[in-house]
């Protein structure tokens, strides 16, 4: 279990980022963390991430202290981050270079073959397609077997169509092992379709303003009335987060718009 | 398009060759040539036709004949020898010392603001000013000639490698910590592939400097090397001499570049830039 205790961080320049946030993810859960920007969400994957120390409280991991990057512990990025003078195939494996060669190669040949990329092993990281370096990220993070992977904003540079198709990739991944996922985005449809429950968090300084528990079965359809029922009431959460009036939405019209604002 | 299997990367880049390809990239050095060529060709027939003694300014005919000539008596090789070894010893110090410095510099806060400011007050330092000071301390022999290329070498490759790693993208830094990288797999893995590229541009421009500081290291005072040719044509009159030791330092700085760039080129084929694809 991952366990958040009023973490907070202020920076050395005095920005007040995150205040007392606390929260605890089960094994195999799946987190969105939502808010306008300066709430504080990539703040708290940093911390989580053992990239950044909170200034107050305390991430734990099965009850071991997260203060530095962990073995178990997955981070993707909003950019691929793809180690450019690797070939596809050694970006994966990088993280498994304590590995004997074989093990590796056989782990980064399934995984490669997972993400639907077996005949880019040889390629260079730029001669792909942004939602191809994007998978190769996934899978690159995947392949040490984390039991949490982190997500900032991962398919926020992609267009619409990639970004769906990435969504649902994600979810097949997932189910394999199934890590606990916890994903920072600005997309109410991202964290509708992927997540168990999405934190709605609050900006300056940041904290959590609301939980809201999705229990939706998945596989999700994102044009079922259902969805949109969900997708309103975290819509309606960001709006009071942000002191914004209320508006009864009636309009089913854009209902399949990706973006919030 | 008959493609290897193994390599299917290969598909998206590799573009059947047209006859225009294939005749820019013939027609590319050929381009290059046209200029000397044609002013070389130019001078040979005004000298031949007799508008001009050709004396000062020997034909190109004349100068190859020198080249020739020195050859032939076994002079040349051993000028060309003394120089290569003056430059290959003093490029080997300069490289060595201003990688380690670089290196120490750019990796550690507390060093660079320790030594970056005596290393930049000594760089603005005109590096044959050191001259008179190294034929004292060092004497009129190699040692003094090695050091002033060693010292022309040393300031683009301690700016080089301290500035590339310096710009080392801290998100790539940041990918090393998520995999915990220790400090010396950190060095391996991230930031000696991310600082190569800058790097081997760096050896490039110090070999440069190098050729430079050799002529100056052998005219204060050598019995032999190239820049020994150019001051003895110039003190007996022999245009056709220095020309040839011009030639010859052409020749030599342009293949010893060169062989930097071979060297360096596999380990730079992943790079992503307008130059690597031969520039549009």
């Amino acid at each position: 279990m991952l366990a958040l205790k009023e973490v907070g961080k202020t920076y050395p320049n005095g920005v007040h980022a995150l205040e007392r946030f606390s929260a605890e993810i089960a094994p195999g859960e799946i987190i969105a963390i939502i808010g306008g920007s300066g709430c504080g969400k990539s703040t708290l994957l940093r911390a989580i991430a053992g990239l950044d120390r909170a200034s107050t409280g305390s991430v734990t991991l099965d009850n071991a202290p997260i203060t530095s990057p962990h073995a178990k512990i997955g981070i993707i990025f909003q950019e691929p981050r793809l180690l450019p003078w690797l070939s596809v195939a050694d970006n994966i494996g990088f993280g498994l270079a304590d590995l004997p060669a074989e093990i590796r190669r056989e782990r980064v040949t399934a995984a490669l073959a997972r993400v639907g990329l077996a005949d880019k092993a040889a390629a260079w990281p730029r001669e792909l397609s942004g939602g191809q370096a994007q998978r190769v990220a996934i899978a690159r993070a995947l392949v040490p077997q984390p039991e949490v992977l982190l997500l900032d904003e991962p398919f926020s540079a992609l267009d619409a169509f990639t970004r769906r198709d990435l969504q649902d990739h994600l979810l097949d991944l997932w189910a394999d092992a199934r890590p606990t996922l916890i994903l920072v985005t600005h997309d109410v449809d991202e964290a509708v379709v992927l997540a168990d429950r999405v934190l709605v968090m609050r900006p300056r300084p940041g904290r959590l303003f609301e939980a809201i528990t999705i229990n939706l079965a998945r596989p999700r359809d994102r044009k079922s009335e259902l969805f949109d029922t969900f997708k309103r009431r975290v819509l309606t959460a960001l709006d009071r987060s942000l002191d914004r009036q209320v508006r009864e939405v009636t309009d089913k019209s854009s209902a399949g718009e990706a973006m919030w604002w | 398009m008959a493609m290897t299997v193994d390599l299917p990367a290969l598909e998206q880049t590799a573009t059947p060759e047209t006859a225009s390809a294939r005749w820019s990239r013939l027609a590319r050095p050929v381009l290059g040539l046209a200029v000397p060529v044609t002013l070389a060709l130019g001078w040979e027939l005004v000298v031949a036709s007799g508008y001009s003694n050709g004396r000062l300014v020997p034909p190109p005919s004349k100068v190859f004949e020198t080249i020739v000539a020195l050859a032939g008596s076994g002079e040349l090789l051993r000028h060309i020898l003394a120089t290569l070894g003056r430059v290959g010893a003093g490029f080997a110090l300069g490289v060595v010392a201003g990688t380690i410095m670089g290196a120490i510099s750019g990796y550690w806060n507390f060093a660079r603001r320790l030594l970056d400011p005596t290393v930049q007050a000594l760089r603005a330092i005109p590096s044959i000013a050191w001259v008179p000071l190294f034929i004292l301390w060092l004497g009129i022999f190699e040692t003094s000639k090695v050091a002033l290329i060693a010292v022309g070498v040393f300031f683009p490759v301690y700016l080089g490698v301290m500035g590339a790693i310096l710009s080392v993208d801290r998100k790539v830094v940041e990918v090393g910590r998520v995999f915990r990288l220790s400090g010396f797999a950190m060095i391996r893995r991230i930031l000696l592939p991310a600082v190569l590229p800058a790097y081997v541009v760096s050896l490039r421009v110090g070999l440069g400097l190098g050729w430079m500081f050799v002529v100056a290291a052998e005219f204060m005072g050598a019995s032999e090397g190239l820049g020994y040719l150019l001051t003895d044509g110039q003190q007996l009159g022999k245009p056709a001499q220095i020309l040839a030791a011009i030639v010859i330092f052409a020749i030599l700085g342009k293949t010893t570049d060169w062989l930097i760039e071979v060297a360096a080129a596999p380990l730079l084929r992943w790079q992503d830039a307008f130059g690597a694809r031969g520039g549009q």
